[in-house]
């Protein structure tokens, strides 16, 4: 074969709890495939216990686990080494969010997968909607749970093919009575916390409108019937065409800049705009405080890369000024600012970093990104 | 999860406990949506009758399709049937031996069907909706092609009008509803000789009609979470939908943030409402300005609300918190007030008090 072999095709289920049949679909598929002559084996699988979902495995190769061991207790893995020395057309791989063992050759399996993609390997996976990265504030929201193994939103845009998994909340919670899901005591447990169904009808509706746009940004003709909303008036406005929106993040080391970076890319994805981050290196602050601040800018400026966005640092006296005038030199037409604690008020006269580019970014729009983390206040 | 119980007036229980007590009595109402034949509605349907039968739930088919699969035949031998009966040559539900019947649950395919001229329901969904008033559960399935209101938007796609339909309302009525999302090649069914060409087309027309169905979904699932905090009187906000709230004024450059709103709203799917906070006394210029403003607002077919309230600040962020916008967009004039030094200026009022709403100011 060439050098240059195809990257393997990515199908993700999505659903938005466990128990909605992710991967009972997935095998489906598996069976599927083998049966039209495709060479299928499962790379990882999660039993949980379910009958239906284990039987569907039947008939399908698996590929040893590995075992590593961290902080003396033994744990077994997704074996990529093995897989890609088996050599299948089409890798089976539940849990994408997984993380891999700690000390293993990659943190995710995500990764791992990408892996398996650039060898040629197929690979089915499934996920659940609060694992993806842009969503996290909002899930915190429904929940009340953080998420900390989260797929950055490009992976999954990279996915070849997106397949929503649904059922009803109301099935779900018959499915979860019936023991289906959970042995008795964790289902109790379940339907304490995660599994109320306000909370899953949310979940769902995340996962449903997520899916269309998936669906969307695969349709490969963009000027489709809504897909760019002209005035009705057909008359031009000051606004620029779509392809010409350019978003700015303004990163700070305030610990609300996580959640700003994901609601700036998240925009910007909807919009298909441009997407960039920025942080001022201000060189007039005493030593010490710039050093702590320096590690926690670093660390935001690393987790926008990590989500693809183009992030740097500039270096500058007056923070506002410095990034209103880099907006302006890069054709920046909305600036993305956390909304400053409550600290950050001043009394009178001062200005804090909010009013200042509001003042100073008069070509362009401002958007003040709401604290997703904090209860709605009554 | 930010909750808060409403306090009620005694009509507002009343008329809650009236409506729990006619939903209580009411059968209920389950549909699967397809986005294009072949993705296995009515199989997902009749499948779940078999699952509900085998764990000994009264279960019966009402209707099913003329063309049926070998799959759905084998499914249709595990389950009580109640025949059609024929009205001037046309096989119709027949409802009257459902309701004699009366089962818990009637799985009924085809909700789109006319009944022949002469029969009490001109619509088989309207039989539907007798069978639920009966307190019967239901069970069903339908294509995006035959929902009323996207009739047109479908029509744009397929080059097919449809003749019979079933009103969006009634979807809106289902207390569940399913989407059967399968990828596109699962419908395409590729005969030899056919080009690439015709094949992608309908691939992409195919992954047009997914979105719509996917999308009409998720209004319903919507609107459902929306009943259900109703129903158990919680004011909640999940933001699980975009709301984007334009606030405008006379001086306010409604052509752009209208715009900039319809845009917004659509890319996420979500809604846009437009709103101007009374003030008193305005100029005959700004009056005009006003109305300019409000009719860009219709033309983009926003939702718009006159708020009254003696802080136009305050008013709004109430109206927001009230209507779970997650967006809102104001203006922001170039001039200040010496004293707004001093006190804030609105926009800094606004933005400290959206807490959990991301404002979008443009400059005027």
């Amino acid at each position: 074969m060439a050098a240059s072999q195809a990257r393997g095709r990515l199908k993700i289920y999505l659903g938005y709890a466990a128990g909605v049949g992710k991967t009972y679909q997935m095998l489906e598929e598996a069976q599927e495939l083998r049966r039209q002559g495709r060479d299928v084996v499962i790379g990882y699988f999660e039993p949980h216990g379910r009958k239906d979902t284990i039987g569907r495995t039947d008939g399908l190769e698996f590929v040893p686990r590995r075992r590593a061991e961290y902080r003396g207790t033994v744990f077994e893995d997704m074996d990529t080494d093995a897989i890609l020395r088996r050599r299948p057309q089409v890798c089976v791989v539940d849990e994408f969010p997984h993380s891999d063992i700690p000390g293993s050759e990659r943190e995710k399996r995500w990764q791992d997968v990408q892996v398996l993609l650039d060898a040629g390997i197929d690979v089915l996976t499934t996920m659940n909607i609060q694992h993806l990265e842009s969503l996290n504030d909002q899930v915190w929201r429904i929940t009340e749970v953080r998420v900390r193994e989260t797929i950055p939103d490009w992976v999954m845009q990279q996915a070849d093919q997106v397949v929503m998994v649904d059922l009803t909340p109301r099935a779900l919670l018959n499915r979860l009575a019936r023991g289906v899901v959970y042995p008795p005591d964790k289902a109790l447990e379940a339907l304490k916390n995660f599994f109320q169904e306000s909370t899953l009808v949310a979940l769902r509706e995340l996962a449903l409108r997520q899916t269309a746009h998936e669906v969307e940004i695969r349709q490969v003709d963009y000027n489709s019937p809504g897909f760019q909303a002209v005035p009705s008036d057909g008359e031009v406005t000051d606004e620029p065409p779509r392809s010409q929106e350019r978003i700015l993040i303004v990163v700070t080391a305030d610990p609300s800049t996580a959640m700003l970076i994901r609601r700036g890319k998240r925009v910007a994805d909807y919009l298909h705009a441009d997407c960039f981050a920025v942080a001022v290196q201000n060189n007039g602050e005493n030593k010490e405080a710039i050093s702590q601040q320096r590690d926690a800018v670093e660390r935001h400026l690393n987790f926008a890369r990590n989500l693809h966005i183009e992030a740097r640092m500039l270096g500058g006296h007056d923070v506002a000024k410095t990034v209103v005038e880099f907006a302006r030199l890069n054709g920046v037409t909305q600036v993305f600012l956390a909304r400053p604690s409550e600290g950050r008020w001043p009394a009178f006269g001062g200005r804090n970093l909010v009013q200042q580019v509001v003042r100073l970014a008069r070509d362009m729009q401002v958007i003040i990104v709401a604290d997703r983390s904090k209860q709605r206040a009554h | 999860m930010a909750t808060t119980t409403k306090r009620r007036s005694p009509e507002e229980i009343l008329q809650q406990v009236q409506a729990e007590e006619a939903y209580e009595k009411r059968g209920r109402l389950k549909v699967f949506l397809g986005y294009a034949s072949g993705v296995g509605k009515s199989f997902r349907m009749l499948d779940e009758g078999r699952r509900r039968h085998e764990r000994g739930q009264d279960v019966v088919v009402g209707a099913v399709q003329p063309q049926r699969s070998p799959e759905i035949e084998a499914l249709l031998q595990k389950l009580p049937l109640i025949p059609f009966r024929i009205v001037d040559g046309v096989a119709v539900m027949d409802v009257d031996a459902i309701l004699k019947r009366h089962p818990g649950v009637v799985l009924v395919d085809g909700l789109a069907y006319d009944n022949p001229p002469g029969l009490p329901n001109h619509s088989r969904w309207q039989d539907v909706e007798q069978l639920l008033e009966a307190g019967i559960s239901v069970i069903s399935s339908v294509n995006i092609q035959y929902i009323d209101e996207l009739r047109e938007q479908v029509a744009r796609i397929t080059g097919k009008y449809v003749s019979q339909t079933v009103p969006r309302s009634f979807l809106n009525s289902a207390d569940e509803i399913v989407v059967v999302d399968a990828p596109p090649e699962m419908c395409i069914t590729r005969t030899d000789g056919e080009a690439d060409a015709r094949a992608s087309s309908q691939a992409q027309k195919l992954s047009e009609l997914r979105e719509i169905a996917l999308l009409l979904a998720a209004d319903v699932v919507d609107r459902q979470l929306e009943q259900y905090l109703q129903r158990n009187g919680i004011t909640q906000t999940f933001g699980a939908q975009e709301r984007v709230l334009v606030c405008i004024t006379p001086r306010a450059n409604g052509a752009v943030m209208v715009a900039s709103g319809r845009r917004n709203a659509d890319r996420f799917h979500g809604d846009l409402t437009v709103a101007y906070v009374r003030q008193a006394e305005i100029s005959a210029d700004d009056q005009a300005a006003l109305e300019r403003n409000l009719a860009i607002a219709r033309d983009a077919r926003a939702h718009i609300e006159i708020l009254d309230g003696e802080d136009p600040v305050e008013t709004i962020l109430q109206f927001a918190r009230e209507h779970g916008i997650t967006q809102v967009f104001v203006g922001h004039s170039t001039q200040e007030r010496w004293w707004e030094r001093y006190t804030g200026t609105p926009l800094d009022r606004l933005i400290r008090g959206a807490n959990d709403i991301d404002v979008r100011v443009f400059p005027h």
